[in-house]
């Protein structure tokens, strides 16, 4: 557990609890990793997000939109105070991210295997124009059901894109149930690997782990890779870790939200400030 | 014995070879076009562009929905590319073309051969005569029709010019050349090419040449048909179309197409806001087609110009009766 995340973690939360719906399984289980880029691994610049020569992530399971947010907020891409207007009218944060209201969240998502499509195609104009950048999608488990995805996969392998990294927030779970028990993907590192992948599976919620992944992905080449994150849905939060009804979307109550702030560390004063709608 | 079998449709200047030709005298003066394919370049009129441009051709192998949601991704590093397949294929990518290009309003362009019952022999399942009717509902979307290889090639350029999303319709048969050398396209401008006060035949396609020469039929029977070359389906031309009805107070629309939701539809809507006149419907109504030269199809399915003349027949009675 990377306790430095908790800040992450209850912003995310409060903005779920805000808007009166969302999917926090996913966003929790998300969350380390997309922090881990923002903070530490992509070259961009905050300011000039039209920049062509930048590195690009695409969170092509959408709907954990409020993770990235939050990281977003927290690196200062946008501003904390805008979090609170996830999912609500007349403001950018859409409940899945969109490219012309967010132009720095890349893609326009919310129907799964296309943000995966959409990085790919980035991947491919980068070395089509000799642009020296990198390419990050994460994909969530339940989306590589989807056939697109192995199409993608397929490309991507034929054109050799080494400079593209997908990431599988495998947390097990998906709307309705395990993966398990819906259309099973195991063996998954096989498959990719038959499908001309560098695999490199870690935990997902240990910083070492990650840390130690992307610098492995960067040195591939001719290849894609893929991070095979094994990770927990509802990760941080006691009443959530392991319990199939807080994995789709859910409206969070004030109490939920309280608990789930005592659970991350929050201060007296923090949950005192949650306001109770 | 190195003999190549020879592709069927490229004798001629059909539609889609035109478009091929085009974009490769077109490609230098572009050179952030870029063009993606699903293993049809020959179908495609693309193999002009790949064999000239290997390294601006992209093969996505048949796999139309990566290779629609890719085409935006590209657009996002800079480049304009040109999604190529069948018509039907694009409808079977028209999620990814609506979420990763249009919704996100990319630069790309969306080129498709085979639509219509002009596809021919391939039979129902490639004949595409839903896609102007899915693209046009899809906001940020230009649909476009060219009649002949003269429009196809100003087209061509013109779609590169324009900044946003389009989805262009070319064609399978060989097709003859319609308008002169004066005429200009341009996107959202129908043009009238053919003089007349009785009633206006509007088209696009294919079926602007078999719009013409239902005038002509009807010149000899003593009726002056207007017919306008509808080319761009969306945005549709509302002051040419108001223009129209004033002056003539009947139509007949004449499209390669369902006659739901494509030309006549966004013909129908447009009059309904401003001059309403009497319309008929010249298309598919309402049925998949089969396999059949396209000419057979053309007649057994209502839409060689005997059937234009037809429809404009009755809906000049239908306007007389309306008038008294």
């Amino acid at each position: 557990m990377i306790k430095e995340n908790n800040w992450l973690r209850r912003k995310a939360l409060e903005s779920i609890y805000s808007a009166k719906s969302g999917h926090p399984g996913g966003v929790l289980s998300s969350i380390d990793i997309i922090d881990f880029l923002f903070s530490s691994e992509m070259k961009y610049d905050i300011d000039n997000f039209k920049n062509f020569d930048r590195d690009r992530f695409i969170l092509s399971k959408g709907h954990s939109a409020p993770a990235l947010y939050a990281v977003a907020a927290k690196v200062g891409i946008i501003s904390k105070e805008r979090l609170n207007g996830l999912r609500k009218i007349n403001h950018e944060l859409q409940a899945h991210t969109h490219r012309l209201s967010s132009p720095w969240a890349e893609a326009s998502t919310g129907s799964l295997g296309q943000g995966f499509s959409f990085g790919i195609g980035e991947a491919k104009a980068m070395k089509m124009q000799s642009i020296e950048n990198r390419v990050y999608v994460m994909l969530g488990d339940g989306e590589l059901q989807e056939g697109e995805v192995w199409e993608g996969a397929m490309f991507s392998a034929h054109h050799e894109l080494d400079n593209l990294c997908a990431i599988v927030d495998y947390n097990k779970m998906q709307s309705d149930n395990l993966n398990e028990n819906i259309i099973r993907l195991e063996p998954l590192a096989n498959k990719w690997e038959s499908f001309g992948w560098a695999v490199i599976e870690i935990d997902g919620h240990n910083s070492n782990e990650i840390k130690l992944a992307f610098d492995g992905a960067r040195n591939v080449k001719k290849k894609p890779t893929v991070i095979i994150a094994n990770t927990i849905k509802g990760k941080g939060v006691s009443y959530m870790e392991n319990s199939p009804s807080w994995h789709g979307s859910v409206k969070m109550t004030y109490a939920d939200l309280k608990q789930a702030f005592f659970d991350l560390d929050a201060t007296n004063s923090e949950i005192g400030a949650i306001i109770n709608e | 014995m190195n003999k190549k079998p020879k592709l069927i449709g490229t004798s001629g200047d059909s539609l889609r070879e035109s478009f091929g030709k085009a974009l490769v005298l077109l490609a230098e003066k572009y050179p952030k076009v870029v063009v993606l394919d699903a293993d049809v370049a020959g179908g495609t009129g693309i193999h002009h562009f790949r064999d000239k441009y290997p390294d601006r051709f992209v093969q996505c192998g048949i796999a139309e929905q990566n290779m629609m949601a890719m085409a935006g991704g590209m657009a996002a590093v800079g480049l304009i590319p040109i999604v190529t397949t069948f018509a039907v294929f694009m409808l079977r990518a028209i999620e990814q073309a609506r979420l990763s290009i249009a919704y996100a309003d990319m630069n790309v362009k969306i080129v498709a051969s085979h639509p219509g019952l002009d596809t021919g022999p391939d039979g129902a399942s490639a004949q595409c005569l839903e896609d102007m009717a899915c693209f046009r509902s899809i906001p940020n979307m230009t649909v476009i029709s060219p009649c002949d290889p003269h429009e196809m090639m100003q087209a061509t350029k013109a779609i590169l010019d324009h900044v946003g999303p389009v989805y262009m319709r070319t064609g399978r048969s060989d097709t003859k050349r319609i308008l002169d050398n004066k005429y200009r396209f341009e996107i959202g401008k129908g043009k009238i090419i053919y003089p007349g006060n009785d009633l206006t035949i509007v088209a696009c396609g294919v079926q602007v040449s078999r719009a013409l020469k239902a005038a002509e039929i009807l010149k000899g029977d003593g009726i002056s048909a207007r017919v306008v070359n509808m080319s761009t389906i969306k945005p549709i031309d509302t002051e040419l179309l108001e223009k129209c009805s004033f002056e003539t107070g009947a139509f007949v629309t004449a499209e390669d197409h369902s006659v739901i939701g494509g030309l006549g539809g966004a013909v129908a809507e447009a009059l309904a806001k401003s001059k309403p006149s009497p319309i008929e419907f010249i298309g598919t109504q309402d049925v998949f087609g089969e396999s059949g030269e396209p000419d057979e199809l053309a007649e057994k399915y209502g839409q060689t110009a005997q059937f234009i003349v037809g429809a404009a027949k009755k809906v000049i009675d239908r306007k007389k009766r309306i008038q008294t």
